[in-house]
């Protein structure tokens, strides 16, 4: 049975069930906390399986120059999975780029949210955080919904969150590369640190990285490659699902502390002398 | 038929007929009427404001959309 099969085609009328309260980010209520990406897909076909099985309710988009047999396509799968749609920045270097493109997905789709990404250069792929807080300050001021992609260096998440980020999104590793979350403690640091959302993005492989960034606090995971490229998009999807929703709940549960020796679970009284 | 004008459409040549506007541009490339943008010479202009826009020789359009990405 496909994952299309699983799930009612109509999202409006029976939403998926999550085991927890939905996100909120300045207002804006997404019932899933996994955010997809629609970047890396092989085909229409094979996104629209892969965002029913993720359950999503938001997924982020780049803007183009108009493609009457590309755009329109995908403007309507998303329109027909009822999902929210996250313009976002990708393949802008400086902040004007980023502030122009922003405008145009506001004219063009009618909302004001967009996720800020404003990269260095094409090799790393690593976030510029001069211009993306450049560009937060200005969109969050022109009364944007701003999602900024960072590094994962709580400070520059502090000031994006001071030019008005609406949400902050650090990375886990740099984009495509699926090495998880290289530094689980500034992660975490963000989390505890910031007053808006933290949703992970980039650097996800498996469902296990979209775990551990909801348990180090993260509100949220954003995902494009690790379901797009894998083998099985649509299973990896509903696995990356499973995953930010266990992570949700292991964080709320609280987590037993490391230790370097063994403690033991069974009581030691009441043993049996047995030589 | 009047003169035709010499414009550029997401970086190809492109000729209009002289007074065209934005609105007829968009007829002429089968523009959706949703899920669209479009820049004038690097001003964003409003779907509203398209019917009185008027394209001059040598204008540079942008029209953009989503695309899978990101």
């Amino acid at each position: 049975m496909s994952a299309a099969e699983r799930r009612p085609a109509n999202r409006g009328e029976e939403e998926m069930e999550h085991r927890y309260p939905p996100l909120v980010v300045a207002g804006h209520q997404f019932a899933s906390r996994l955010i997809t990406g629609t970047g890396a897909m092989t085909s229409l076909a094979m996104l629209r399986e892969s965002l029913i099985a993720s359950g999503t309710s938001l997924t982020t988009v780049a803007i183009r120059r108009f493609d009457p047999r590309a755009s329109v396509g995908l403007f309507d799968l998303l329109q027909e999975l009822k999902l929210e749609v996250l313009p976002n920045t990708a393949g802008c270097y400086s902040a004007r780029e980023a502030v122009t493109t922003a405008r145009l997905a506001a004219e063009a789709l009618g909302t004001k949210l967009v996720k800020v990404e404003v990269i260095a250069d094409d090799t790393s792929l690593l976030p510029d955080p001069i211009e993306t807080l450049r560009a937060t300050e200005e969109l969050a001021d022109a009364g944007f919904c701003v999602m900024a992609y960072l590094s994962d260096d709580p400070i520059v998440a502090r000031h994006a969150e001071g030019a008005g980020a609406s949400a902050v999104m650090p990375l886990g590793s740099p984009i495509g590369s699926g090495l998880g979350i290289l530094n689980p403690y500034n992660i975490r640091l963000i989390a505890e640190t910031s007053h808006v959302p933290v949703i992970l993005d980039a650097g996800v492989g498996t469902a296990s990285d979209a775990a551990q960034a909801m348990e180090l606090g993260c509100a949220g995971v954003l995902v494009a490659s690790a379901v797009n490229r894998a083998e099985d998009p649509p299973a990896m999807a509903a696995a990356i699902a499973g995953a930010v929703e266990a992570g949700y709940l292991a964080h709320r549960a609280g987590r037993i502390p490391r230790r370097a020796q063994a403690v033991a679970s069974s009581p030691s009284e009441g043993l049996a002398e047995l030589l | 038929m009047s003169a035709a004008t010499g414009i550029m459409v997401n970086g190809k040549p492109a000729q209009v007929e002289e007074g065209s506007t934005l609105a007829g541009l968009a007829e002429t490339l089968g523009l959706p009427d949703r899920g669209v943008a479009v820049a004038l010479d690097g001003e964003i202009v409003p779907r509203s404001q398209w019917a009185v826009t008027l394209i001059t020789d040598g204008s540079a359009v942008e029209v953009v959309s989503i695309a899978a990405g990101g």
